[in-house]
């Protein structure tokens, strides 16, 4: 029976597709670092600049959007690690697979967390 | 157009190369600090406040910059983020752009954006004054403010 290649670390199946997750959260949440910037430096213009262009954040639309950046965040960062451990540890090449895994525990943990919190924020009274 | 892909063994000059394994290096330290400021910034302005997103203005702000350890801290956020997301982004830049003169103005764009952002983004969190708001006494109550 013909072996099916796993794929190299970076190229095919779970290692790529992670890879390329994180170079589209990465973009993401720079250009929203960019905004929040911009909008945090509203503070030195005046109270009610900052407070208008905030309450943007807390609109339905936005605070579910949030939701989306937070989440490619903690990718992003646990993700990283992943990618340290590849870097740094002898075995780390090989457990690639297993630390995604670990990385989705992590993610689906701190989201269930995050998310009714952020909903009811949102939508709560 | 060809596309010439570098020889991996080639030589390349060490100035070059000792700026790239900094830069590795960097996103990497940064990387695990960030980890830890911005869960924390996210639990202290997301999730922690009884009314998260929704407490979020200009009092709020004033009241966390209030203290240096906030200052410290999202300044030290502004520059670890800016730097790492602006050193991603040259990665991809680098990988995805085919015309060279792209490439250069974009990664130019990148960094002069990136300075520019980091110079108003630190005067921001330094000279920020909690007494152009009129109503400032009622939630910093022992605030003194001149003239």
């Amino acid at each position: 029976m013909a072996h099916r290649p796993a794929g190299t670390l970076y190229r095919g199946k779970l290692g790529m597709w992670t890879w390329v997750l994180h170079r589209i959260t990465g973009v993401g949440i720079y250009f929203f670092l960019l905004v929040h910037i911009l909008d945090t430096a509203l503070v030195r213009v005046s109270p009610e600049a900052y407070n208008s262009v905030v309450a943007s954040y807390k609109t339905d639309i936005v605070g579910v959007a949030e939701i989306g950046l937070v989440g490619a965040i903690l990718f992003h960062g646990f993700n990283g690690i992943r990618v340290m451990l590849i870097d740094f540890w002898r075995k780390g090449a090989k457990y690639q697979h297993q630390m995604f895994w670990v990385v989705l525990v992590i993610w689906v943990i701190l989201m269930a967390g995050f998310v009714p919190r952020q909903l009811m924020h949102i939508f709560g009274a | 157009m060809a596309i010439v892909i570098e020889q991996p063994d080639a030589p390349r000059s060490r100035k070059g190369a000792q700026w790239e394994k900094r830069a590795w290096i960097f996103m990497r330290i940064s990387g695990v600090i960030l980890i830890f400021l911005i869960i924390g910034h996210l639990l202290v302005n997301l999730v922690l406040p009884e009314r998260g997103v929704k407490a979020i203005d200009f009092a709020f702000v004033a009241g966390k910059w209030a203290s240096p350890f906030w200052q410290v801290y999202d300044g030290l956020i502004l520059w670890l983020a800016l730097i790492h997301g602006t050193n991603g982004m040259r990665t991809l830049v680098n990988d995805y752009s085919e015309r060279e003169w792209l490439r250069k103005a974009l990664n130019v764009t990148l960094w002069v954006t990136a300075a520019a952002l980091l110079l108003l983004g630190t005067l921001v969190i330094t000279t920020f004054d909690p007494c152009i708001d009129p109503n400032v006494h009622n939630y910093l109550p022992d605030l003194v403010c001149k003239g």
